[in-house]
């Protein structure tokens, strides 16, 4: 979907006149926006243009869901989080716990600082997977940018990734043009991403121009990959099978750096503030962007009455396998940190590997059928 | 205060909106058109050369991707039409719907009234290539008298199942469905709903919003083929029409159900005269002096419909301009649609023919919807009239068939 929101006439109507409605809306926006503010930002616009409207067209669009609560805005270019903060601020805080306007964030991608994580039983835990999203300073955001620009962005990110070597040699394959026999393995590998289809997505206009610009890259050893120009300029994951939660971190932190001090050379590092950490296109992945997580058996913790509460004291979240709001297999869950924003890289993962240890051994011990309850842990 | 004033004026001239405390106090903001660079939405792609900037179209088959070079692009990327339209913005659609081997989109929209002005370059030979050859030199004709038009009340009712005319129609000083904002659609309703208010007699009836409908409006409409729902198709949505859904959108219809308005779907309004059977002239009646009401209430509100005498009404998409007007009718053909001569008998009548589905739909039973082809270039009188009298010889032939007669006879020279 496109966006109206560059109409000059629409400044002859008053800000009551302009202001959507959402009665029957449920997501951060929403819950945030009132008249006043959206009379205060209507008459601004960052630098390369993106307006109010254009911010939150997503979340008019998209009413939301009576369960779960969708945030509702997208940033169009760093500059947002800057000039819309009046809305973009209440909502950040809302959405990460309480984040305030003055709280700095910490970055950390030293892998070493990481203690453990490379013992989780893989009788239990069958595979581990971190994944980020990474922001080219001095383009726009993919709900804004020109084909000019996106094809800048693939073109950097194609150069950066042909220079790594060792573990990180790899291919890359341009959406359009991709092979039959490519499109295959990239589907069995589940590597391949498609056009959204999602309207939460295409409302924000993230979809124009399909497929142009857009690829995936991943190292020979089928561990490292990248996404480019799909939801954020690049998306990040390192992953494996078992529960060597410390080399999956260790090849994430090693190949981001390295990714990183190309596009730096380039004078196109980055997107980062000491306020917002990593700037990205959903305010949802400020901070880290960091989604670090396992799939795990554990068929009898999940039915035990306190799992949420365990879970939530851990900071963690569950997933079915087949990502967000899936079901789970077999008693398989997918569990990941539950924050972004507020706490570092290294933060995020311990307390991921902490967790899952944890919850590893009480479900050792439910199948044994002794007791958890000295085992609860405080909240984190 | 004169620093700030200052600063304003040098913001003003780069092209940024600038703040001011609250949305009563004066809004100073750039002038699209007064920008040293012109049209931009995204300023970043200016950055950029044209080649850079210019789509992959190589796998594209509509009208818009057969005309835009990429020596056009160039000139036309920095324009902008006043309310801030850019050749960007027309195109979005076409880019993102590649289009069909056998079915030629248009791949282009309208942002308001000027888009066809500002970027005439392209959108001329999109109309050329649509509609005939229409020449940008040409003058368009409209004529809606139902006095013209000559017969029509007796096409034959048993096979003649019904009959319907529908055209769009665009209020001027607004902008077009992929651009409007939300305080323009509103006052684009608000005015629909006052002219349609007024109105008497045959043509009394009732506005039902589509955000407050209940569910008996609501099934009562669906029952009824009236309820329009938010465009699923990636043509529509592509270039913006759905957006704020369904914030402003809303059907009205008379008392006796044969005169029915949607406003704010593909066009500000879509107007709809329709009954069973075969009397087009009544149809063509209604349709007409329905029309001429509401333009006369519009006209009094100083909104009247966009029209030039070039391109007629303008309307959203290229193709529905001039007439914007689709008449036809549901008629039982079952021996003629089988004749070998049928695609001929239909292109010499100036006719086309479509599933009862609507377009791109099957026939079932035989029964075909069959309406005018062209849209730009004739009057509405002229393509009503060619309607009646090709849907009067089909039937003819129908009838000769049935009785095993030849058709050669009463086979139509081109229209």
């Amino acid at each position: 979907m496109a966006k109206n929101c560059h109409n000059d006439y629409k400044m002859k109507f008053t800000g009551e006149e302009e202001f959507p409605d959402l009665s029957l809306h449920n997501n951060h926006m929403a819950k945030v926006l009132t008249k006043e503010i959206y009379g205060k930002l209507r008459g601004k616009s960052t630098p390369s243009g993106f307006t109010v409207d254009d911010v939150i067209q997503t979340g008019v669009d998209n009413p939301g869901h009576p369960f779960i609560m969708t945030v509702g805005c997208v940033a169009g270019d760093e500059e947002c989080y800057e000039v819309f903060k009046d809305l973009l601020d209440p909502i950040i805080s809302d959405r990460h716990g309480g984040y305030k306007p003055t709280d700095k964030h910490k970055t950390d991608l030293n892998f070493e600082n990481l203690k453990g994580g490379d013992d989780l039983d893989p009788n239990y835990v069958l595979s581990s997977r971190v994944r980020t999203g990474r922001s080219i300073k001095g383009f726009t955001l993919p709900p804004h940018n020109s084909r000019g620009e996106r094809r800048g962005i693939e073109k950097l990110s194609i150069e950066a990734l042909a220079s790594l070597d060792g573990e990180f040699k790899g291919k890359y394959y341009p959406l359009n043009g991709m092979t039959d026999a490519e499109q295959d393995l990239l589907i069995n590998d589940h590597f391949l991403f498609d056009k959204p289809v999602s309207p939460l997505l295409t409302c924000a206009g993230m979809a124009r121009d399909w497929p142009d610009g857009r690829g995936i890259w991943h190292n020979d050893n089928k561990t490292f990959l990248v996404w480019v120009n799909e939801e954020d300029h690049l998306r990040v994951i390192s992953m494996q099978l078992g529960g060597n939660m410390k080399e999956v971190f260790r090849r994430f932190c090693v190949g981001l750096k390295k990714i990183e001090e190309i596009f730096k050379k380039h004078n196109h590092g980055f997107s980062w503030n000491e306020h917002l950490g990593y700037i990205l296109t959903c305010p949802s992945n400020l901070g880290t962007g960091l989604r670090g997580g396992v799939h795990v058996k554990l068929p009898k913790l999940s039915t035990h009455a306190k799992f949420e509460e365990i879970l939530t004291r851990l900071r963690l979240q569950k997933r079915g396998t087949g990502g967000v709001d899936t079901a789970s297999v077999g008693g398989v869950f997918d569990i990941s940190n539950a924050d972004r924003l507020g706490s570092s890289e290294v933060d995020q993962v311990q307390l991921v590997v902490d967790g899952v240890k944890l919850m590893v051994e009480m479900e050792k011990k439910l199948e044994k059928n002794e007791s958890i309850d000295g085992m609860i842990p405080a909240q984190k | 205060m004169s620093d700030n004033i200052e600063n304003i004026e040098l913001l003003g001239t780069i092209g940024i909106f600038v703040s001011t405390p609250d949305s009563n106090s004066p809004q100073i903001r750039q002038q699209g058109s007064a920008m040293p660079f012109g049209n931009t939405h995204n300023k970043a792609k200016m950055n950029y050369d044209s080649d850079q900037e210019y789509p992959d179209l190589s796998k594209h088959n509509n009208h818009m991707a057969k005309i835009l070079t990429p020596a056009m692009y160039e000139r036309l990327r920095s324009k902008e039409t006043p309310s801030g339209f850019t050749l960007d913005d027309i195109i979005q659609t076409g880019i993102d719907n590649p289009g069909h081997p056998f079915i030629m989109t248009v791949g282009c929209v309208a942002g308001d009234e000027e888009t066809y002005e500002v970027f005439k370059e392209l959108l001329d030979p999109v109309i050329e290539d649509r509609h005939g050859g229409y020449k940008p030199s040409d003058k368009h004709k409209t004529d809606i008298d139902p006095a013209n038009l000559k017969g029509g009340d007796d096409l034959d009712p048993d096979y003649v199942l019904s009959s319907r005319v529908r055209t769009g129609r665009s209020v001027r000083g607004f902008c077009l469905p992929p651009h409007c904002s939300r305080g323009e659609r509103r006052a684009v309703e608000k005015l629909s709903i006052e002219a349609l208010a007024s109105l008497t007699g045959d043509l009394n009836g009732k506005y039902y919003a589509l955000k407050n409908m209940t569910d008996a409006e609501q099934q009562q409409l669906i029952d009824d083929h009236f309820l329009f729902d938010k465009p699923v198709s990636p043509l529509l949505l592509a270039s913006g029409m759905g957006r704020d859904w369904p914030d402003a959108r809303g059907i009205w219809h008379n008392d006796n159900k044969t005169f029915l308005v949607w406003v704010n779907e593909e066009d500000h309004l879509r107007v709809i005269s329709m009954q069973k059977g075969g009397n087009m002239k009544e149809v063509f009646n209604r349709f007409c002096t329905g029309l001429t009401k509401i333009e006369t209430l519009f006209k009094e509100r100083n909104h009247a419909f966009m029209w030039n005498e070039h391109l007629g009404y303008v309307l959203t998409c290229p193709s529905n301009l001039g007439t914007g007007l689709r008449a036809g009718v549901h008629v039982k053909l079952p021996n003629m649609s089988k004749n070998a001569k049928f695609e001929d008998v239909l292109k010499k009548l100036r006719l086309q023919k479509r599933g009862t589905g609507g377009v791109d739909t099957a026939a079932v039973g035989g029964v075909f919807d069959i309406s005018n082809a062209d849209r730009l270039g004739f009057s509405e009188v002229e393509l009503v009239q060619m309607v009646v009298d090709g849907v009067k010889l089909l039937v003819d032939m129908e009838k000769k068939l049935e009785k095993g007669q030849s058709i050669d006879d009463i086979m139509p020279a081109q229209k």
